[in-house]
């Protein structure tokens, strides 16, 4: 894959592949401390702290910059791979994110006896279906 | 002739309704091209964690997490339902909420509770409407999916897990195949399966340092592993809703179009037989004369 001055590396996001590519030496900011990795690395994983990712790419002269979020960092001797986070996380802030979540679930749940209405279900999506298939007879009919 | 008027007025608004529809199917194309993009971005993240816990797991077998533990005794189940925010996409709500609505009727009859995490409004409305217990819910999530809008309803249900009032979480959405076709799915997320988390590529005999520590380490791992699946469900939701919704107008404007050569057919032929009528008229007038 990599010859032996360099390595592979991919920096991935839940929603986008951020950077891929060969690079001859990564600088982060793990969590407890900047990390310089080399090619030939010893296996090693840890959480990265917000900050920037340095990428020193063969026969250039300019780093690639790119910034995270946070995430995970893992190495194996020919390749790197940093599990970026896209939003900025923390205890605090999920739990706060989550007892939002919760709040407007029981706002908007008037009887929260967990009975469920089963007719009222079936009831309800019969007649979308009967609707749906009304629609297509009609498409088939012409 | 009456009707005339009645007619041309409706052949109008027909027309009308058919330029809408007709809009509506090209912005649902042109957005179906950007969600599907986003979709397939979403894919190296998870396959990457999702081998990378591999390893861990080869790695570490004595520690297992709470989240691969199978629990002997069901008593409650967890869903999370992810359904679009918006209607006219055909029926692909309908048959996710067929789906979560029978797996409900299933769970009672086993005795088992559910909770409930809806995303998307129309989920959010039929799952109250029956009454279902939802815990949590996250509307409005626009036409990018988000993974941190993501994170907060599902942490309810995953702590409600680990602490134990939860005993399995299924996720059901609609999987995105072509943009013909579109299915609802069940998949199970927890507790996650061996094959689950099974690598890609070959073993390997060492292990990794660990910063702070393993445990630490693979439960961080775990919970992105699950919400990355979470997020990859809600950007199929996201594409199969657009396509759905493409062949949905498509469907639309086609019928406009044939309720509109129909209503021209009446109002020439009511047309033609006004003529007729007249002209008979006025014959059998000037033969009278």
């Amino acid at each position: 894959m990599a010859d032996a001055s360099t390595m592979h590396i991919d920096v991935v996001s839940a929603e986008e592949e951020i950077f891929s590519g060969e690079a001859e030496f990564v600088a982060l900011p793990g969590e407890s401390g900047e990390l310089g990795i080399y090619p030939k690395h010893t296996p090693l994983i840890t959480r990265i702290r917000p900050g920037s990712v340095r990428i020193k790419i063969p026969g250039q002269a300019e780093e690639e910059l790119v910034f995270v979020a946070g995430g995970i960092l893992e190495v194996q001797p020919d390749m790197v791979t940093v599990l970026a986070e896209t939003a900025i996380r923390g205890h605090d802030l999920d739990e706060a994110r989550a007892s939002e979540a919760k709040k407007q679930a029981e706002e908007a749940l008037a009887n929260k006896s967990g009975k469920i209405d089963y007719a009222k279900a079936q009831a309800e999506l019969a007649e979308a279906i009967a609707q749906l298939q009304a629609i297509t007879r009609m498409r088939t009919k012409r | 002739m009456a009707g005339f008027k009645e007619i041309r007025s409706k052949i109008r608004s027909v027309e009308n309704t058919k330029k809408i529809t007709k809009a509506m199917e090209m912005v649902a194309a042109s957005k179906m091209r950007k969600v599907q993009e986003r979709m397939r971005a979403a894919r190296p993240y998870s396959a990457t964690v999702r081998n990378i816990a591999g390893h861990l797991a080869e790695a570490n077998p004595e520690y297992t997490h709470p989240f691969m533990v199978k629990r002997d005794v069901v008593k409650r189940a967890g869903l999370i339902v992810v359904t679009t925010d918006k209607g006219l996409c055909g029926g692909m709500n309908t048959n996710v909420l067929r789906s979560v609505t029978s797996k409900l009727r299933e769970f009672e009859e086993r005795n088992i509770g559910s909770d409930v995490v809806a995303i998307g409004s129309k989920g959010v409305g039929f799952l109250s409407r029956i009454g279902a217990r939802i815990v949590s819910q996250v509307v409005q999530l626009g036409d990018t999916p988000h993974l941190a809008k993501l994170i907060g309803p599902v942490k309810v249900l995953l702590d409600a897990y680990q602490a134990g009032e939860v005993d399995e979480i299924h996720l059901f959405y609609t999987r995105f195949i072509n943009t013909m076709s579109q299915v609802p799915v069940t998949e199970q997320l927890v507790p996650l399966s061996a094959e689950h988390l099974r690598p890609d590529w070959g073993t390997h005999g060492w292990d990794y340092l660990y910063e702070p520590d393993a445990p630490t380490v693979i439960d961080d791992l775990l919970k992105r592993y699950l919400e990355s699946m979470i997020y990859r469900a809600l950007a199929e939701n996201m594409a199969s809703e657009q396509s759905a919704r493409r062949m949905a107008m498509k469907a639309a404007t086609d019928n406009a179009g044939n309720v509109i050569s129909e209503l021209r057919l009446v109002y020439n032929k009511n047309r033609q037989a006004a003529i007729t009528k007249e002209l008979s008229e006025i014959v059998s007038g000037a033969a009278a004369v």
